[in-house]
């Protein structure tokens, strides 16, 4: 039955949306962590998304099942060092490597989050609302 | 007489309404999914296919074999890929506005369909209680 899938189709994108906030928390959580060596710096990480396929029907017809994560990418973005020799954590030179997180891409990125969230409850909401009604017909 | 297809064209249409709220559910799930393109159900093509036409005829149920249910709610080849009115960098098609707007309108279809059911239901009752239940 059609109605029963959109929970699970609602569901994967609240979930790859609660992922997407989640790195989002992470990279502004960590906007202001240094490191000693660029490799050990926290670079700006983001998820993949990409739509479910599954094959119905006799023919190679495909239906999608909403969406998955592929994974989570890390920014290569350039990482920004700073001279400070007082900081305990700068090499030899007196450099430290700071995150190349870009705080105005990641607030973007959470109010996008939150807005497609937010659809996708309503989508489960209204289907709710209509699997209730269906149970109802007749009375 | 009770006609042979009790509930008419609306049991099909239910299964085109279900179908059609999957459809844009997952439009709106994959809003964020790069190169994903939108698609919806056309309505006048998956009636066409049902064996009706919106002159209201009578739907005949194509089946393979006799006996077999017909194949009116199938919209897998009904499905077309949307319009988009803002083209997006990422190959993404989704226009979050418009599928949250189809998919309310879907489900006030949906209900509509529901609700001839009911009377249909409500109509029987009647006839077999006498208006007495």
């Amino acid at each position: 039955m059609s109605l029963f899938s959109i929970f699970n189709i609602a569901g994967s994108g609240m979930a790859a949306q609660s992922l997407r906030l989640n790195t989002v928390a992470s990279n502004l959580a960590n906007a202001d962590s240094v490191a000693s060596t660029p490799e050990a710096a926290y670079r700006s990480r983001e998820p993949l998304f990409s739509a479910v396929q599954k094959q119905v029907g006799l023919g190679n017809q495909s239906a999608d099942q909403g969406v998955r994560v592929l994974g989570v990418a890390e920014s290569q973005a350039a990482i920004p060092s700073r001279y400070e020799p007082g900081n305990p954590l700068a090499n030899g030179d007196g450099y430290v490597y700071s995150s190349n997180v870009n705080p105005v891409d990641e607030l973007v990125n959470m109010i996008s989050a939150s807005r497609s969230y937010q659809n996708n409850v309503e989508v489960m909401n209204s289907t709710r609302q209509m699997l209730q009604k269906t149970l109802d017909l007749g009375k | 007489m009770i006609p042979d297809n009790l509930f008419g064209i609306h049991t099909q249409a239910l299964e085109v309404w279900q179908r059609r709220s999957e459809v844009l559910a997952n439009n709106l799930a994959n809003a964020d999914t790069p190169d994903f393109k939108a698609r919806d159900v056309d309505f006048a093509k998956v009636l066409a296919a049902a064996g009706g036409s919106t002159s209201g005829s009578a739907l005949a149920l194509q089946t393979r074999s006799p006996g077999q249910i017909g194949s009116g709610g199938q919209t897998a080849n009904a499905l077309a890929y949307r319009v988009p009115t803002q083209p997006s960098m990422d190959g993404n098609t989704v226009d979050e506005q418009v599928e949250q707007a189809a998919f309310a309108a879907n489900g006030v279809h949906y209900q509509a369909s529901l609700s001839f059911i009911t009377a249909q239901i409500r109509m029987l009752r009647t006839a077999i209680t006498g208006g007495q239940g």
